[in-house]
């Protein structure tokens, strides 16, 4: 984990999370569990404080290692990433993060798109982008980004979200090349 | 292919931006900087990085935009209040033991934070010990902190920072209201200068008991925060405090040897004899 030199990132999973996500998280990831060799980055909207509870949560349903993000911190296989309340993550290059205090967008920092943009930008054609449950549009100017680099985009299906805003703004932007329930994501995770 | 490119071009328009105007941002943090371009990008109605270059050479306004935007000015009165109630609890009874302190906020930006340094040292008795130096390379922002203007809408936000840091009484004590603005007292600007400085192009600042130097090593890539972080120690006298951002790192540089920790959660530091 503190060796930098060694990681060879190759592709990313970048997630995107807001009103309702704290569960649909803990759903998506008690499935996936410890099954996956690619970093995960996860955008969920919170306060500052609200952090630890969720790097715990998910850290107990995955049993793998989940961080919390600090700038310029390695990014390692099979390691999740949390943005930190207030903060911005970023994918500064293929094997580190990075965080900012620029200026909210759409209302939130954390942002989605601030965190889809950067990821589209390092990794091109190997990022996988998800949106799920929430009530804004954070996150469609991001799969917009991810779709131009030539990533793949991936919408939790708006039916079975618990707030069904975000699904639907990212899914407006006809970049969606799966919408699916949780499981379904899990399940795509899975086949990466 | 294309990647390779936007490199190249993102390299040309610095070299651009350095040579015509005397601005150094080669070792700006990817990411960040990025976003910023692409900003300007969208203004400029361009498609490539390049297309900036004529643009920010022969169009100084333009430039100046793209400055303005490079400095992060983002920030509030007792901004993180929990690390100010530390600075209170912790740090200022170490300061009380010095006849006169002296303090660097490095990237002061609009100076809300520099204005909530010389309230809670006036609280605790210390101001007229104390000088703080403010130092932005925005001078826009600059003209913002000397006016010690602030609007009026952002006076409950502010109240509530204040509160939760520890604050003894109430920030209306401080200012002056009217024309839906809210403005410090002159008495707390006798304590603070306002400077411009570029961390990234100019030097020490001398023997000073508290550097400040919140979240802006997040804006440069390694190489420049191992230089910067340097440089913020130096102007440290021995066993001064160097307070970081929250989630800034100093494990991965080199000068972190010079430092031991006081407080991990707020990132709080203590310069070694």
């Amino acid at each position: 984990m503190s060796d930098t030199a060694a990681s060879s990132v190759e592709r990313i999973v970048v997630v995107g999370a807001s009103a309702g996500g704290f569960s649909a998280l803990q759903t998506i990831f008690s499935q996936l569990g410890s099954e996956f060799n690619f970093p995960i980055l996860v955008c969920k909207h919170l306060g500052i404080g609200d952090e630890k509870g969720l790097v715990n949560v998910l850290a107990k349903r995955t049993g793998t290692t989940v961080l919390l993000s600090q700038d310029k911190l390695p990014m390692h296989n099979g390691c999740i990433y949390l943005a930190p309340g207030n903060y911005h993550l970023q994918v500064e290059s293929r094997n580190t993060l990075s965080l900012s205090i620029d200026d909210r967008v759409c209302h939130s920092r954390p942002a989605i798109d601030v965190l889809f943009e950067s990821a589209a930008d390092a990794f091109g054609e190997n990022v996988t982008a998800i949106v799920l449950t929430g009530a804004n549009s954070d996150g469609a100017a991001g799969v917009r980004a991810v779709k131009e680099a030539g990533g793949k985009v991936v919408v939790q299906s708006p039916g079975s979200a618990e707030v069904k805003a975000m699904p639907k703004a990212a899914i407006k932007t006809g970049c969606a090349d799966a919408i699916l329930d949780l499981a379904g994501i899990a399940d795509y995770l899975k086949q990466q | 292919m294309t990647e390779t490119y936007q490199d190249l071009e993102l390299q040309l328009l610095l070299e651009a931006v350095k040579t015509r105007y005397g601005y150094e941002f080669t070792h700006y943090a990817r990411a960040s900087m990025m976003r910023r371009i692409r900003k300007h990008m969208r203004a400029a109605k361009t498609d490539r990085i390049s297309d900036l270059i004529p643009l920010f050479i022969h169009d100084e306004t333009a430039f100046a935009h793209f400055v303005k935007d490079m400095s992060v000015t983002v920030t509030e009165m007792f901004r993180d209040p929990d690390f100010f109630q530390a600075l209170r609890k912790n740090i200022i009874p170490l300061l009380k033991t010095f006849p006169f302190i002296k303090i660097w906020h490095a990237g002061c930006a609009t100076g809300q934070e520099a204005y909530s340094m010389a309230i809670l040292l006036d609280e605790e008795n210390l101001l007229d010990r104390c000088q703080i130096y403010a130092t932005d390379f925005n001078e826009n922002s600059l003209k913002i902190a000397r006016s010690g203007i602030y609007p009026d809408s952002e006076l409950s936000l502010y109240e509530g920072n204040y509160s939760k840091s520890g604050g003894y009484s109430s920030l209306e004590k401080y200012c002056s209201r009217g024309y839906d603005s809210i403005k410090f007292n002159g008495r707390l600007l006798e304590h603070i200068t306002f400077a411009n400085h570029n961390l990234v192009s100019d030097g020490v600042f001398g023997e000073m008991n508290l550097v400040l130097c919140r979240n802006v090593l997040i804006y440069f890539n390694s190489e420049l925060q191992d230089r910067v972080l340097k440089l913020l120690i130096d102007s440290l006298r021995s066993r001064g405090i160097l307070c970081l951002g929250r989630r800034e790192n100093i494990q991965f540089s080199q000068s972190s040897e010079q430092l031991e920790t006081i407080d991990r959660h707020q990132r709080i530091f203590r310069k070694k004899v």
